[in-house]
């Protein structure tokens, strides 16, 4: 199989649920696991004689989305556009149509970066579109046989659905191109982001072409996967399968396909049928949505300075590299710590490599995001004060930061110095002190010495070790290797 | 209770009748509710209830006694009131008319039950009609149809034909009705009461039982349009729970302007060869009672009047056909007793519970929204919509109300017209153009056709007109006597 | 306008309402009687005309009201699921679907 001879084009269509308090076209609760159908509402029911009525708190997120993939610019948001019905039949669709958006979405266009590898990429947007989530379908755990359970509460939470050009053209891309928009939903907070309870919802359209040729190739979609990983593996398996397929002289079908993670495989869906007719037509009852300027201009003034915004103040004003500035502006909540940490006295490219560095690496670790870090913003611009006045070494913080990890000193601004007090861990930086223990060491380490006035660099690195060894690492190693110098000279 | 007096046997008391015996205590609210209840017990044959509930009933007559001793003076408090079975209402079961809903009771009540029962009324029980308000005689309700009063063996027309039955039949004072397509307008005039269709978005829709939600409204029907004006200045304001409900200053509908110096617009299309001479006589008497009252008669043309009825007819069943969707026997509703598969089961279900006629409409609508079949259906008839609307804003630029017939003919003999759809569908003529535009539309009895039938006068009037519709309707009450004729063999 | 069985099948699919064979022809008569009726729409010129969806449009266009993004359901839901007509632990129950 020569993959090298193919092209692959991915297309992302991603549902995120909105973070109002209530539903969009209701007023119940969108709160996450309530017990079945305590969130469900004479409307959300599609009980006769009931009616839409559309949340403000919806369209003003769909709003900040329009500005922020467009530069903070607002002529891809429709000033007037138009809710329809999408006709079809399922138990989870209490209506037996879903309300969307069709012809006129409230979003037109737009751009994500992405990054991949050194490479920086621009993945265009075709639309984003309000409409509200379907219901759930239980199929297992139930006493009666042969049924499956519908749960309301989801039914009517509101959605943005996103939806990008086909640009991408690896599952890396399309990796990325995922992970950079869940930055921007979670960035200007329209979504929390918790892949785990359905919040970010992507499927994937892959096709597969000849390097050269200019027609698609037929696409599929794939639903139902829940992680990056798994969009990733999704993809990849997609790939090869059509890949496969058609070099044994077979044609891919226009599919809907499901991943699944425990064979990591896609299979097609069983209940799929061919070509669903949604008799789209634009919804009675509700009018057009009509958006001033008066509105975008309030919630544009309103919004958080934007990635791109925020990494070029980082790189001028605090000198950081666009590498260190990217990272940073990854995550809203990790910019916000950096700005805290800045706020609280810490030298800026200090704490970047500090954040981008040992946290980020802490943070991993225990699989804990920053929003759940042990150590505050103010906590680690205390102890990266310790650095700077030489109160501890790199390498003496690094310690400490271990303990401040573990909770010791617990939620005090000043932990650091609380645990650098109680275990005497500050750097030894007194001149006669120091002398002592240097001059135990040369007495002590003959060889060295002698190694060293014959020339040999090492030997004066050796004679360092063994003074941070006696002093339990908490000598100041600039003064040392001075006093050092200065003894042997 | 004395056997004479505004309840005397054959008596029909308007509501102002009734108020002034209520605020005199000469009646209490509970005694007037037995008495209504009564007839109606003794009444069957004309099968416009659908559900009594005389318990439910009397409490709610207990709660205006009260309110009244307690020194309240609203127009309404204490007076009765049927709903049409569109409107849900808890405690009384809602039907709309179909096995689908046979035995629904609503967890909520509809806005206009709920404002009514704010100004005092005294709900009588639910009334029948066609099912999911889809037809024009009342035959198509899943509980057998509806007799008219002034004669047993024809229709009273529909949907809302019990609503004008009982108050032509002296069942009610009041009742409610829906119209979409004339459901108000035709059974008024079928029955000899007056009725008004109000301005699109006067009226919640929240709570009536979707049909096409871009032409439904809510109104009342009463025996005059003094009485008629009482029950829309209740019914009609903005309501937050319909999107489609307009917020606007609150009008006077009592107020009552007389008709001097109004320019009457005669559209010459509604008076071509399909009208029936008894009804065209009748129409023409009460115009020239209209300019007897100091009105002008102007000529005018609303040219696409044909047109309205295929226009109509794609727009209302693609909408109905999206609305009806939600009974799939999941959450309630009829379910059917067998099946193998979930298809089969909403497939099945919806086969038992659906009469006819609102398959066909479901069929015509899933049809004309269809891939392919959009642009020149549904678009197609959106835009005729336009067209149509247009005429009506050209015409008033010459006239301040339309007039004319509310349908081609009286009301004909029950079974003569529901074995071919399309033939009932041109009965509606005169008033789907009016539905479509969203205007307001008024029916007032204006004469009387071949075997005394009632026959009714069509007021249109421009958006948010109600007003000047019922002033004149109303002087048009106060020099003629229509409205106050009763059919033969009225309720004791 | 004349419909063949295979699409008086698809449309009583699409519309989930079971049409058995023996009805299907009356179905088709009556369908055909109907879209001859609307059929009368296709002869109207309506180039340049904008479709009006909404009536009251043709005098002003009134634009959609939004509501405040507060919760305002409490918890009914004995009453909301009183009418199914079968649950289990609060669940509407369906024949099981098959994914």
């Amino acid at each position: 199989m020569t993959e090298t001879a193919w092209e692959v084009v991915i297309g992302i269509e991603t549902h995120t649920q909105l973070s109002t308090a209530s539903k969009i076209f209701s007023g119940s609760s969108v709160a996450f696991g309530a017990p079945p159908n305590t969130q469900a509402n004479v409307v959300d029911l599609a009980l006769p004689g009931t009616l839409p009525v559309l949340n403000k708190g919806a369209v003003e997120r769909a709003i900040r989305f329009g500005l922020a993939v467009n530069g903070g610019e607002d002529h891809h948001i429709a000033r007037r556009s138009v809710f329809a019905r999408k006709n079809y039949f399922y138990p989870d669709s209490p209506k037996g149509y879903q309300i969307s958006q069709f012809e006129l979405p409230v979003v037109t266009g737009g751009s994500v970066e992405i990054q991949v590898g050194e490479r920086a990429k621009t993945i265009r947007l075709t639309r984003a579109h309000l409409e509200e989530d379907a219901g759930k379908s239980l199929h297992e755990g139930l006493a009666t046989a042969g049924v499956s359970g519908i749960d309301l509460n989801r039914a009517g939470t509101p959605l943005l659905e996103i939806v990008s050009e086909p640009d991408m053209r690896s599952a890396a891309e399309a990796v990325a191109y995922a992970k950079a928009l869940h930055g921007i939903v979670t960035w200007i907070g329209i979504c929390d982001g918790n892949m785990q309870e359905g919040s970010f919802r992507c499927d994937a359209n892959v096709s597969v072409r000849k390097v050269g040729d200019e027609k698609l190739g037929t696409r599929c979609e794939i639903k139902n996967v829940n992680s990056f990983r798994f969009l990733e593996r999704a993809i990849q398996f997609e790939v090869r399968r059509q890949i496969e397929l058609i070099e044994d002289g077979g044609q891919v079908v226009q599919e809907t396909r499901l991943y699944d993670s425990d064979k990591d495989e896609t299979r097609p869906m069983r209940s799929k049928e061919d070509a669903m007719d949604y008799r789209y037509f634009p919804d009675p009852d509700l009018l057009p949505l009509v958006i001033s300027q008066a509105e975008i201009d309030r919630i544009k003034a309103a919004m958080p300075e934007l990635p791109a915004a925020k990494r070029e103040r980082y790189v001028k004003t605090h000198g950081l590299s666009d590498y260190d500035a990217r990272l940073l502006t990854a995550r809203h909540d990790t910019a916000a710590y950096f700005e805290r940490a800045v706020t609280a006295g810490a030298d800026a490219k200090l704490a970047a490599n500090w954040i981008n560095g040992e946290l980020a690496s802490q943070l991993n670790r225990d699989e804990k995001t920053i929003a759940s870090s042990p150590v505050t913003a103010t906590q680690l611009a205390a102890l990266l004060r310790r650095i700077a006045d030489a109160t501890l070494s790199s390498k003496m913080a690094k310690e400490v930061f271990s303990y401040l990890w573990a909770g010791e000193a617990g939620d005090e601004d000043n932990a650091a110095d609380t645990i650098i007090e109680k275990r005497g861990l500050k750097q030894v930086s007194d001149q006669g002190a120091l002398e002592k223990i240097v001059d135990e060491v040369i007495a002590a380490n003959a060889k060295s010495v002698a190694e060293f006035k014959a020339g040999k660099e090492k030997a004066l690195q050796a004679l360092v070790g063994q003074v941070m060894k006696a002093s339990q690492g908490r000598a100041n190693p600039a003064q040392v290797n001075e006093i050092l110098k200065k003894k042997l000279a | 209770m004395s056997a004479v007096g505004p309840m005397g046997a054959g008596s029909r008391p308007s509501i102002a009748v009734l108020r002034a015996e209520l605020d005199k205590r000469n009646v209490s609210a509970v005694e007037l509710a037995e008495r209504y209840l009564a007839r109606i017990a003794a009444e069957s044959v004309l099968n416009a209830f659908l559900h009594v509930d005389e318990a439910r009933t009397l409490a709610e007559a207990r709660a205006a006694d009260a309110r009244l001793a307690a020194g309240e003076k609203l127009p309404l408090l204490g007076i009765p009131v049927a709903h049409k079975d569109i409107f849900v209402t808890r405690g009384w079961r809602s039907t709309a008319g179909s096995k689908m809903l046979a035995g629904y009771t609503s967890p909520f009540d509809a806005t206009v039950v709920e404002r009514l029962r704010a100004a005092g009324m005294v709900c009588l029980g639910k009334l029948n009609c066609d099912e999911f308000a889809m037809g024009s005689s009342n035959e198509n309700s899943a509980f057998g149809p509806v007799q008219n009063p002034w004669d047993r063996d024809r229709v009273p027309g529909g949907t809302s034909g019990a609503s004008a039955a009982v108050v032509a039949a002296g069942l009610s004072p009041a009742a409610t009705g829906t119209d979409t397509g004339g459901s108000l307008r035709q059974p008024a005039a079928m029955c000899g009461v007056t009725a008004i269709k109000p301005t699109y978005g006067r009226v919640s829709r929240y709570g009536m039982i979707a049909f096409a939600s871009s032409l439904d409204q809510g109104g009342p029907m009463a025996q005059s349009a003094a009485d008629c004006a009482l029950l829309l200045a209740a019914m009609a304001g903005f309501d937050p729970r319909d999107s489609t409900s307009i917020d606007r200053a609150a009008e006077d509908y009592r107020a009552l302007p007389p008709a001097a110096g109004l320019r009457i617009g005669v559209p010459k299309e509604f008076f071509g060869e399909g009208l029936a001479a008894d009804v065209a006589a009748a129409v023409h008497a009460s115009l020239r009672e209209f300019e007897r009252l100091g009105a002008t008669l102007v000529d005018i043309s609303l040219p696409r009047t044909k047109l309205s009825i295929p226009a109509y007819y794609v727009i209302a069943p693609a909408e109905a056909s999206s609305n009806l969707s939600r009974f799939d026997g999941v959450r309630y509703g009829h379910r059917a007793a067998d099946y193998d598969d979930l298809t089969e089961m909403m497939a099945r279900s919806r086969a038992e519970g659906f009469g006819a006629e609102v398959k066909r409409r479901i069929f015509t609508g899933t049809f004309v929204l269809s891939h392919g079949y959009y642009d020149a259906y549904y678009l197609q008839a959106q835009k005729v919509r336009r067209l149509i609307a247009q005429d009506f804003q050209d015409a008033f630029r010459s006239c301040d109300l339309i007039m004319g017939p509310v349908a081609p003919t009286t009301a004909w003999k029950l079974g003569d017209k529901s074995k071919d759809p399309v033939a009932m569908y041109l009965e509606d003529i005169f008033t789907l153009g009016v539905s479509l535009a969203g205007l307001p539309g008024m029916s007032v009895p204006c004469g009387q056709g071949a075997g005394n039938l009632p026959v009714g006068l069509q007021i249109i009037g421009n958006y948010f007109d109600e007003s000047r519709m019922l002033g004149a309707a109303h002087q048009f009450q106060q020099s003629t006597d229509w409205h106050t004729l009763r059919p033969p063999g009225a309720a004791a | 306008m004349h419909l063949t069985p295979a699409q008086l099948r698809r449309i009583a699919h699409l519309s989930r309402i079971e049409v058995s064979a023996a009805d299907l022809d009356r179905l088709g008569t009556e369908l055909t009687g109907i879209f001859d009726l609307i059929e009368q729409l296709q002869a109207v010129d309506t180039s340049g005309i904008v479709p009006l969806s909404h009536p009251l449009a043709v005098i002003e266009e009134m634009p959609l009201r939004l509501r405040e993004d507060v919760v305002d359901e409490i918890d009914r839901r004995e009453a909301n699921l009183g009418q199914a007509p079968q649950t289990e632990n609060g669940l509407f129950l369906v024949p099981k679907v098959i994914e």
